[in-house]
């Protein structure tokens, strides 16, 4: 695969749409609720007890309590009962799966009503602390114990913020040149942008964090150095590059693979994201649905989603689907990729498939690879050394923020206690 | 259809909905724009010697996101002259000949001043005259308004002094601010008054504001207590209807004043005695549009219930206001919590735990009946029938609460405390020390 090369020539280039349409389409694709519209929804809100959506989040923010202090105009409580429970409740608010955790256990589901808007209320406290630059969490009395983080991701930082909290010394490894893992580099860019994302990093950086970036451990520093030199350390690397598909044709300019393009695309102006006409993304996981309605939303005028399982098969969320489907993006299912086909010139003229009815193959300019990512190689840790902690995709086999969130703050928690501090 | 034309102490008018006196019956463009949308009657903005009003006059209560759940002014009566307004009076009675012009007047202590405004008041051909004897702020401050009203040998005398001339029906509007309003109405019946209509504004502070500390509303800075009104106060006012209407001494018509909004509102009214109604802050609300509803929503209601007039249903809930003491005490209830209706946010429990009597059990969530499942239910031995989980309930009919049927007579405390009759065994020896530990 012609990794981070996607943007090689290409056969047919999309027409590259003008920055008014491209400011458009990668807007929030749920905007910030005004304050009338906030409070309207946070009266909504039963404040049940022992509620579901608090049980359904994975760092169980006590949802109803945040929302009656939206309610009472206490916005700055509100943040802290979000931020406290869940470091990266910026993100999670943008990018949360809500409707499988949160806002799917909300009652009112169960009254056939809309469920509370739990993601764009907890957008409108945590806004206001950005908005007004409050500081809501400060350094813990200094313990003289030190922290390695190896991983700059929603995992590492959550367990950052809740040591410093505690006072230990933390030092985070990160071997982007930013900090902030997928947030920063890989959630979509309708969803949640790289300044938020590293806005909410900053913050927990300010609590006086020694930033070590662009340094991969296991290739710069060994493992073995970073666990003699510190009292624990907490593994947060996250997954490595994209599985290949182990097909010929796969290192074809014009295959690319779906993170290094939404990398490119956080990472860049819009108009510089150039893709072909016609697009065909193979996997059907939620980066697949990233990667096809960024396409779109880039100005391919066809993008299409190339399964070889069925419609019932997708890992990816319904609405994340549904999403894919308003786009105007298309599904062939019960197509396995069997090869990726060249035209004269050597670049991608179309991706051929098995299908129930023979083969077949589907003209495109270009080649998304979304199957999913492989691990990470640098270093192994051991499984069950008493002073090495992990959390996050690298630990759990790929999750959402909050999952990397909620192990963050556990492992902090647990090293807290192995240092011999008193856990709340 | 209902017939809902009313006949108040002589006052005909199509119907019973009658604009208060206040803001929007100021001007004749109001009034006859009201009665080209379907009111009844209106008692116009109270009419004396003018007075100066300050800015910023209105202070409101939200709930949540419902606006003016409560509502106050610190707003004088009519700044407009005396001959101007009984001029607009003259004319929309000219031009609205069946419907109800009331006069609401309030001037300065003296018998002469009384006959004259009485005399002016007459020659504009209104219906009847209103004696504000209610408003609480400012004019009480110069002897008048709530100043007369919370002095029953001042009611008794000025409606005296009023109706010495009077030949149209005087109708006096009480205020709340007394500690036994029955009293104000006895001496309003004995000075002759020919009908009652209650209850003006209730003394109030709507808040501060916590910027600038300055209470609301706010006049430069400062502010002065006024008149509370609007959907808060309508449980006060049923109360104090039910109490004028229920006394034995008072048989004269009552206008229901306070808060009515809906017709909803409206029947409970007259269900406890009034003859007609009066509204004003849900005009200020919505508009005089609202009106439509109220006759639309009152008629439709009798028609279900085969009422064919007003007089069949005014005061039918009166008799069933009684004294604690005559309640039996041997009549019992059990919540019932309908589980396909709940939705599992236990704000029963909470609300029973904390704030009453124990009474329901937490399943728990996971690993009770499986998720669906139920997730409260009522501890019957310990369930006092008190209403309160069916009160917080966010479920219409989810709680519902049923009589519990015994073999015992009826007992009111009056009866068992002079040692008749036999209570029926009953909870409270479940809300011990003993019982509470034993729950956890």
């Amino acid at each position: 695969m012609g990794r981070g090369e996607w943007f090689a020539p290409v056969p047919e280039r999309a027409t590259v749409l003008t920055d008014a349409q491209l400011a458009a389409n990668f807007a929030d694709i749920a905007p910030p609720l005004s304050n009338d519209a906030a409070l309207l929804e946070a009266n909504k809100c039963l404040f049940c007890h022992d509620a579901p959506c608090t049980i359904a989040c994975p760092t169980h923010i006590d949802v109803p309590a945040f929302i009656k202090k939206i309610a009472t105009g206490n916005l700055r409580g509100s943040a802290r009962v979000i931020l406290d429970a869940n470091p990266f409740g910026h993100s999670c608010a943008r990018a949360c799966p809500v409707e499988v955790l949160c806002e799917g256990a909300c009652v009112l589901n169960e009254r056939d009503e809309q469920p509370i808007k739990i993601a764009l209320l907890q957008r409108h406290a945590t806004d206001y602390v950005l908005e007004k630059k409050l500081k809501l969490f400060e350094p813990g009395k200094p313990t003289g114990k030190r922290v390695a983080i190896i991983g700059a991701g929603p995992a590492g930082l959550a367990c950052t913020r809740d040591l410093r909290c505690a006072g230990h010394a933390v030092t985070v490894f990160e071997a982007k040149p930013q900090p902030g893992g997928l947030n920063t580099y890989g959630i979509a860019e309708y969803k949640l942008k790289a300044d938020v994302a590293l806005a909410e990093v900053q913050d927990i950086l300010d609590l006086g964090v020694e930033l070590k970036s662009g340094v991969t451990v296991g290739r710069d520093i060994p493992f073995e150095q970073v666990l003699a030199e510190y009292d624990a350390v907490f593994v947060g690397i996250g997954l490595g590059a994209t599985k290949a598909l182990g097909i010929p044709g796969e290192d074809l300019p014009g295959v690319v693979d779906a993170l290094s393009f939404i990398e490119h695309l956080k990472t860049h102006p819009y108009r510089d994201t150039r893709i072909g006409k016609r697009v065909v993304v193979i996997g059907a996981g939620n980066t697949a649905i990233d990667a096809v309605t960024q396409a779109k939303r880039l100005g391919a005028a066809e993008a299409t989603i190339v399964y070889r399982r069925g419609e019932s098969d997708m890992s990816c969320y319904h609405y994340e689907y549904e999403l894919a489907k308003r786009d105007g993006c298309g599904f062939r299912f019960q197509a396995a990729p069997q090869r990726i086909v060249a035209n004269g010139s050597g670049a991608v003229s179309g991706v051929e498939v098995r299908t129930p009815s023979g083969s077949e193959t589907i003209p495109c300019d270009m080649v998304i690879v979304a199957i999913g990512q492989g691990e990470r190689g640098e270093f192994a840790w051991p499984p069950d050394h008493p002073r090495v902690f992990t959390g996050g995709d690298c630990a759990n086999g790929g999750a959402e923020i909050v999952n990397a969130a909620a192990e963050g703050v556990t492992a902090a928690k647990r090293i807290h206690e192995m240092l011999g501090g008193i856990v709340r | 259809m209902a017939d809902l034309r009313t006949n108040f102490a002589g006052i005909e008018s199509p119907n019973p909905f009658w604009l208060a006196s206040g803001p929007p019956t100021n001007t004749y463009g109001q009034v006859a724009k009201a009665f080209d949308q379907g009111w009844g009657g209106a008692v116009w903005k109270t009419i004396g010697e003018p007075i100066i009003n300050v800015f910023s006059r209105y202070g409101s209560v939200d709930l949540g996101q419902n606006r003016m759940m409560g509502f106050n002014n610190i707003e004088l009566i009519s700044d407009r002259p005396i001959v101007e307004n009984l001029k607009e009076i003259a004319e929309v009675k000219r031009n609205y000949p069946k419907h109800a012009v009331i006069a609401s007047l309030m001037v300065e202590s003296k018998r002469e001043t009384w006959h004259q405004i009485v005399k002016q008041t007459e020659d504009t051909g209104a219906d009847g005259i209103e004696l504000n004897f209610g408003c609480p702020h400012g004019m009480s401050e110069r002897g008048m308004g709530s100043a007369v009203g919370q002095v029953p040998d001042y009611t008794c005398q000025i409606v005296e002094w009023v109706k010495e001339v009077a030949t149209i029906p005087v109708i006096v509007k009480l205020t709340p601010n007394v500690t036994d309003i029955t009293y104000i109405a006895r001496a309003a019946v004995k000075g002759g008054a020919d009908a009652l209509s209650l209850i003006n504004t209730i003394n109030s502070i709507v808040g501060v504001d916590l910027t600038t500390f300055e209470p609301q509303p706010s006049v430069a800075g400062k502010s002065s207590h006024g008149g509370y009104c609007g959907p808060a106060v309508k449980p006060i006012a049923l109360h104090l209807v039910s109490a004028v209407a229920g006394d034995p001494s008072v048989k004269i018509p009552i206008s229901g004043i306070g808060g009515i909004a809906t017709w909803h509102d409206a029947a409970e009214f007259i269900t406890l005695g009034a003859g007609t109604l009066q509204v004003c802050t849900a005009v200020m609300h919505y508009g005089f549009r609202i009106v439509e509803d109220l006759i639309d929503g009152l008629s439709n209601w009798m028609d279900e219930r085969g009422f064919r007039t007003l007089d069949e249903i005014r005061g039918r809930a009166l008799p069933r206001v009684t004294k604690w003491e005559e309640l039996d005490l041997n009549y019992h209830l059990l919540a019932h919590i309908d589980q396909d209706k709940c939705i599992k946010c236990e704000l029963c429990w909470t609300a029973c735990e904390d704030g009453a009597h124990q009474a329901i059990r937490r399943l728990d969530r996971e690993t009770g009946n499986g998720k669906r499942g139920p997730v409260v239910e009522i501890i019957e031995e310990a369930c006092v029938g008190c209403n309160l989980c069916a009160a917080v309930c966010p479920v219409q009919d989810c709680i519902t609460m049923r009589q519990v049927p015994n073999r015992y007579a009826a007992v009111n405390w009056k009866q068992y405390s002079a040692g008749k009759g036999q209570l029926a065994p009953r909870s409270e020896q479940f809300h011990t020390a003993a019982w509470a530990s034993s729950r956890k």
